[in-house]
């Protein structure tokens, strides 16, 4: 009787916030939850869409003749002596990823409600869903980006194999961006009206229409604070051989690393009272 | 001590007044808020404790392993915060919880499904949803599609699948969890009446493997047949713990009342108030045998409705349902609004035997429950001066039914002969 006892799993309930260890543990359980929403959401789309797989293509595309056409040709933006299409769409692919996965992570515990009010799992995992789905896109629209440099007979470097860890930051700092604001929105629905605010202006200070250069250098350090400056700057040194800065790298993984840890702390004080808020 | 699967000690859940405020809570309000800070301290009575309310307060109860337990109560008892807290849906204000073994919690069918994925599709995301592994899914896939019995539907979208065909996929995948823990909330009053037989059945096997079950329905003849204890909550607190038939007695007995009403209106359709009157139309104080019981009911259907049906079940003193009756049966068409409406239903004379007796009414459409209350009104009949009682004071049973009767004779023995002899 006790050696049966003694295999069943022991729960405990409480007030309060649970421990960061049976957290960890609880995530990676349900892992397979976690690739059955992002499979969903994917499914979904393409039932639901007629062009499907175009939009991840057609957005950062689009931007990109539109930039072109403004910033590149009649306000003659420099491109680190890069064509100016290539130089805006290796950082559009990137950016619309990051505000992508912006949108639909802070809308997403709202938007799936209806499941949080039926069933436990690890809240966390509804924003990382939201943040994992769009990778498919930015693969998706990676494929593009490739068809261009053979455009302009764009060779990539060694640096090339740097390329995964500065994706990875992007989806880690849209992470950390996201456990703010999925929080935030159940508790403050006007979060909601500020988030296109935020989003816009974030694209205005990462180097997305612009070099990194055209930034004075005594700025670049408060500059590397926003980490999408470092994403879009590493995705155009890995692929198209521009300078990018290990200084700025540094300060953007420790600017991450903090926001990522504050954001994890916030996400779990308020995720047993998500069904009550909302 | 080491057949406890669920300790739950001095648990308790509050909740703050005025939450539909906190809902649309804006970042606008809070600053204001924030401003106004400094001068709410001058205001008499200050922050009151007053705005917050207990859900569930102090509840401490052991249920052993195996234990199939009904969680009973009228609305607003605390019985999905109850459910809500040991699915972890919700995290307790005070207390805790001890739980043996995984537990499933089944709070609603198909939650997760996903309209434009198919049967097949949404049994594995379902699946994944409730805490089931991918191999355990596709291992008991076969065995899901078939209760379901949804055959060759299986890869249609569940978006044209009929609300009976959801219920059934959305039910038969939870079945298949193996928790040793079940956590079920009223699924039953989905379905057809075949369907939900099946349901029960399921939950019986369930029941009979050894597992643990905690059962909340507002269906008494089904806590009566599935549960072995009970547990009653009222506003918030464990009044009684104990068997089944005691328990509901209990909770039946202690919701008496001669007439109903509605807390609150809200925007779906629902039933607004009820009593008991006599054929002429004034309250009915002392109903008899002898004489009709009319049952009124007022309800409100904000929206247009279509199909909407009202009906009453009759109840013993002991929560078993004697017998029902609904406007669809009677061929009485019910309005589909939207307006308030009032109905009549009579009860005749000569029916309910001398007794205890409790009249839930419900309003539904399509199978979908729009309000139940049950019991909405309890009261006594008494023998009155029914023929029924002439010979003698009591009667077996609840209802009387006017059965024919005829005697025939087969062979009569001539009754001079008999004295004759």
């Amino acid at each position: 009787m006790s050696a049966h006892s003694t295999a069943v799993p022991v729960t405990y309930i409480r007030p309060g916030t649970r421990a960061m260890s049976s957290t960890v543990d609880e995530v990676w359980q349900a892992r397979e939850l976690l690739y059955f929403l992002v499979w969903r959401d994917i499914k979904v789309r393409y039932k639901q869409t007629a062009l499907g797989v175009a939009w991840s293509v057609l957005q950062p595309f689009l931007t990109m003749v539109v930039f072109t056409i403004f910033f590149g040709r009649l306000a003659r933006v420099p491109s680190d002596g890069v064509p100016y299409p290539l130089f805006s769409l290796a950082a559009l692919v990137p950016w619309t990823y990051f505000s992508t996965a912006v949108s639909n992570g802070s809308s997403s515990l709202v938007g799936n409600q209806h499941l949080i009010a039926k069933v436990y799992f690890p809240r966390v995992l509804v924003p990382l869903n939201a943040v994992s789905m769009p990778v498919v896109d930015l693969a998706v629209s990676f494929g593009m980006l490739v068809i261009l440099m053979a455009w302009y007979h764009v060779v990539p470097t060694f640096a090339l194999l740097l390329l995964p860890l500065y994706v990875a930051l992007a989806v880690v700092s849209a992470f950390a961006v996201t456990l703010w604001t999925s929080a935030l929105t159940v508790r403050y629905r006007d979060a909601r009206y500020v988030l296109p605010f935020l989003v816009q202006t974030w694209l205005f200070i990462t180097p997305v229409a612009y070099p990194t250069s055209m930034v004075p250098e005594r700025w670049r350090l408060l500059y590397a604070l926003n980490p999408m400056a470092t994403v879009v700057d590493g995705f155009r040194s890995s692929l198209l051989g521009t300078p990018a800065s290990g200084a700025m790298a540094a300060v953007a993984v420790g600017t991450v690393i903090a926001a990522l840890a504050a954001g994890i702390a916030y996400f779990r004080s308020v995720e047993g009272s998500i069904v009550d808020l909302a | 001590m080491a057949d406890i699967a669920i300790r739950i000690r001095g648990l308790g859940k509050r909740y703050r007044i005025g939450a539909r405020e906190e809902q649309y809570d804006t970042l606008r309000d809070r600053i204001a808020a924030a401003a106004a800070r400094p001068f709410r301290r001058l205001a008499p009575g200050g922050l009151a404790a007053s705005t917050t309310i207990w859900a569930l307060h102090d509840v401490t109860h052991d249920i052993r392993r195996g234990e199939v337990v009904g969680v009973i109560g009228g609305n607003g008892a605390g019985k999905s915060t109850l459910l809500k807290i040991l699915s972890r849906i919700t995290t307790p204000t005070e207390g805790e919880i001890e739980i043996h073994g995984r537990v499933g919690s089944l709070l609603e069918v198909g939650t997760g499904f996903h309209p434009d994925l198919t049967g097949r599709e949404n049994i594995f995301l379902n699946g994944a949803i409730l805490g089931m592994r991918k191999a355990e899914i596709e291992r008991k896939f076969d065995d899901i599609v078939r209760f379901a019995e949804i055959g060759e539907f299986i890869d249609t979208p569940v978006k044209h699948y009929s609300s009976g065909m959801y219920v059934r996929l959305g039910f038969a995948v939870a079945a298949h969890m193996e928790p040793e823990i079940l956590i079920v909330d009223e699924v039953l009053a989905v379905g057809d009446v075949h369907f939900q037989r099946k349901c029960l059945g399921k939950l019986d096997d369930v029941a009979r493997s050894g597992r643990t079950v905690l059962f909340v329905s507002h269906n008494m003849a089904a806590v009566q047949r599935l549960c072995t204890s009970a547990m009653l909550l009222q506003r918030g607190n464990l009044v009684r713990v104990g068997d089944v038939r005691s328990t509901v007695a209990a909770y039946l007995g202690g919701e008496a009342r001669g007439g109903f009403v509605a807390a609150a209106r809200t925007a779906d359709p629902q039933i607004l108030s009820a009593d008991l009157e006599d054929m002429a139309g004034r309250s009915l104080d002392n109903p008899s045998c002898s004489r009709p019981i009319v049952c009124r009911i007022a309800f409100s259907v904000p929206q247009r409705c279509p199909g909407l049906r009202l009906g009453i079940g009759v109840l013993s003193s002991d929560g078993v349902t004697l017998f029902t009756t609904n406007t669809a049966d009677a061929g009485c068409s019910c309005p589909s609004g939207p307006g308030d409406f009032e109905a009549r239903v009579t009860i005749p004379a000569h029916t309910l035997l001398a007794g205890d007796f409790h009249i839930a009414i419900c309003l539904w459409n399509a199978g979908t429950i729009l309000d139940l209350q049950e019991p909405a009104l309890s009261f006594s009949v008494d023998a009155g001066d029914s023929t029924l009682y002439a010979e003698s004071a009591t009667r077996k049973g609840y209802v009387n039914v006017d059965c024919p009767w005829s005697v025939t004779v087969d062979t009569e023995l001539p009754s001079l002969a008999i004295s004759h002899l």
